[in-house]
Formats: C-alpha cells, sequence, structure tokens
C-alpha cells in the first residue's frame, strides 16, 4: 500500500506519522497503568531503536557516492571524539563538499 | 537521597520554570530544525509539509528517517513500522515517568505527554527522581521550547534552502544520513550495542537484496531487537531509569 505525494498524500502520510508518534508518547505511560514493561521488554525495544537507525543508514551508506560515505565516517569520528552532535554533522556536511570540490 | 515525590502538579508557573531552563538547550534543537528544513526540500516536500511535519510529528530522528521514503509514492507500511521503530524508546520513557505522571488527571497526562521527547524527559525525570520537584512544568515548559525551536528552525531551514539551487555542491545532501549517524552515536556507550547493530546492518543488507522494496527497515530493526534479548542485560537496575 502506498499513498501518492499528492498534497493531499503527503499530508495523510503526516498526520499518520503524528499519529503513530503520539502512540508511542502516551503507549509507555498508557500500558503501565495494566502492563508493566519488563526488563526484557525493555532491551528489546532499547536495541531495536539503535538498530532501525543502523538499517536506515546502511542503505545510504552503500548506495551513496565516495562524498556521503567519507561525510558518514567524519560524522562518526567526530561524535566518537567528541559526543556532540552538531560539530559532527557540522564535519560530515564540510566533508562532503571539499570531496565534491576535486 | 530523599524519595522521588508523591504527587505532581502542572500550572502555568512551573510550566514557565521548564521554558526558562530549557531555552539555551533549544538553540541547539533550532540547529536540528534549521538542518531538517533544508534536508526536506531537498527531498522533494514542501516548506509548509515540512513545518506542518515538525510542528505535528516533533520527532527528529523519524522525521529524517521518513525523508529517504519520500518518492513519487509513500509506502504507508513501511512509513509507520519506521516511524513506530525509531520512536519506541518513547514507550520506555513514558514508562519511567509513569509513577509521576499517574498523580495527575488524566487529561493533564495525556496532554503533557503530547510534549515528551529526549531532552525534557531527561531533565524532568532527574529532577524527579532526585526527588526534587513534583512540577510536571518542567516537562511540559521544557518540551514547548523545544518544540518551538523545532519549529522556528524547519521554517529557517526552509527560507534558508529555497535559496540554493545546488545543495549537494555545499554536501546539504548528506546531512540526513549524518544527522541519524550523530543520532545512533549518542546514547550510552557500551560495546555490547555492536551485536544488535551488525545483525541490524547484515539482515538490512540482505532484506535490500531478496525482500520486496521498503522491507529493510522493519527487518533491520526487528531483527537487531531480537538480538538485543540475547544481549546480557545491565546488572544493576538503578530504579525506573531508562
Amino acid at each position: 500500500m502506498t499513498l501518492p505525494v499528492s498534497p493531499a498524500g503527503a499530508l495523510a502520510a503526516i498526520v499518520i506519522m503524528a499519529l503513530v508518534t503520539y502512540l508511542t508518547r502516551a503507549g509507555g505511560v498508557l500500558m503501565m497503568s495494566w502492563v508493566p514493561i519488563g526488563p526484557r521488554m525493555e532491551r528489546f525495544i532499547n536495541a531495536m531503536s539503535g538498530s532501525v537507525l543502523v538499517a536506515v543508514i546502511t542503505p545510504m551508506a552503500v548506495r551513496g557516492d565516495d562524498a556521503a560515505r567519507l561525510a558518514l565516517v567524519a560524522t562518526l569520528g567526530v561524535m566518537l571524539a567528541t559526543r556532540k552532535p552538531l560539530p559532527s554533522i557540522g564535519a560530515g556536511v564540510v566533508t562532503a563538499a571539499l570531496w565534491r570540490l576535486w | 537521597m530523599s524519595s522521588p515525590p508523591s504527587s505532581a502538579r502542572l500550572d502555568r508557573a512551573g510550566t514557565l520554570t521548564g521554558l526558562k531552563r530549557m531555552a539555551p538547550i533549544s538553540l541547539f534543537t533550532m540547529a536540528f530544525g534549521l538542518a531538517f528544513g533544508v534536508a526536506a526540500l531537498h527531498r522533494g516536500l514542501s516548506g509548509l509539509e515540512a513545518v506542518m511535519m515538525s510542528g505535528l510529528v516533533f520527532a527528529g530522528p523519524a522525521q529524517f528517517a521518513v525523508l529517504e521514503m519520500w518518492g513519487p509514492q509513500i509506502p504507508l507500511v513501511a512509513l509507520i513500522a519506521t516511524t513506530f521503530a525509531i520512536n519506541a524508546r518513547h514507550l520506555v520513557m513514558g514508562a519511567a515517568i509513569y509513577p509521576w505522571l499517574r498523580h495527575l488527571p488524566p487529561r493533564q497526562r495525556y496532554l503533557s505527554l503530547t510534549l515528551l521527547s529526549d531532552s525534557n524527559w531527561a531533565m524532568a525525570a532527574t529532577d524527579y527522581q532526585r526527588g526534587d520537584t513534583d512540577n510536571v512544568g518542567m516537562l511540559v515548559g521544557a518540551g514547548l521550547a523545544l518544540w518551538l525551536a523545532w519549529l522556528i528552525g524547519t521554517l529557517l531551514g526552509v527560507v534558508f534552502s529555497s535559496g540554493i539551487s545546488e545543495p549537494e555542491r555545499f554536501g546539504l545532501d548528506v546531512i540526513m544520513s549524518c544527522f541519524l549517524m550523530a543520532m545512533l552515536m549518542t546514547g550510552k556507550r557500551d560495546l555490547w550495542v555492536l551485536l544488535p547493530w551488525s545483525v541490524a546492518a547484515l539482515s538490512t543488507l540482505a532484506a535490500l537484496t531478496w525482500l520486496p522494496a521498503n522491507t529493510h527497515v522493519i527487518v533491520g530493526a526487528l531483527a537487531g531487537g531480537a538480538v538485543g534479548l540475547l544481549v546480557p542485560g545491565k546488572p544493576h537496575r538503578k530504579g525506573v531509569s531508562a
């Protein structure tokens, strides 16, 4: 099932995203009133939230050009060194721009 | 050490306190919003759509991730699954502050939760667990500051981006993947996460090769989550901290 990227389709996609996101925001509190989230569920969710980012980034790294790949490496490196997201993203963007200047 | 307060209140004064405390930090959120505005326009969203998404969804990583699916057709199941999987951490966060929020009337409780996000949760949950405050306005006010900053940032990004004709030349097309990479590395540093993450990467690649289009994110997320169950848990669980 797909939504066309007409204005109405895009709006529908945005509203659906908003509803799903609110469900996660309220869901934790809502669930705790009947089924508490146990440590196993918490481990699953924690591992999944990192894994989904990995799953989104992987195709970008595999299918992207060299500039995109180098940008990811630069972001990873600065992030490991400083733990500061903004400089890390900046490093990635500058790396891609410089690589393409060549 | 005091125990967590056994009451909760939500009022205007307390909300203002939270708003003021988060205001300086929310400047960073504004910068991320700017990045999102630029990336969204680059992926073909209209300025209005980008701003609406930020206003209604208010969840950076999920918003960046779905940009990748924005093509001539938006795959519905993948959109829902990706949004849910990326935001599932909210479930754990909400559960952690449940003992606190349950003292609020349901309407206030579920309205407050519309603004639950990483930074204001971290701030409010820390206060609560230290027994410092019964002020839920810390969560709500700080969330409001973040929401406003995210919205204004997106707007700035949209305006800024419409003046640039070749975003690739300036490396602006990689903002999306670099943002997601930075978010991935933000969490606690524990080598064990490499196990679920490697499995997630490999299953994503396998799904890309052999499974129908747009299934790879779900496959990777579930595979990584399942492996997370095998990884040894934390030796001491301190209270309800996530």
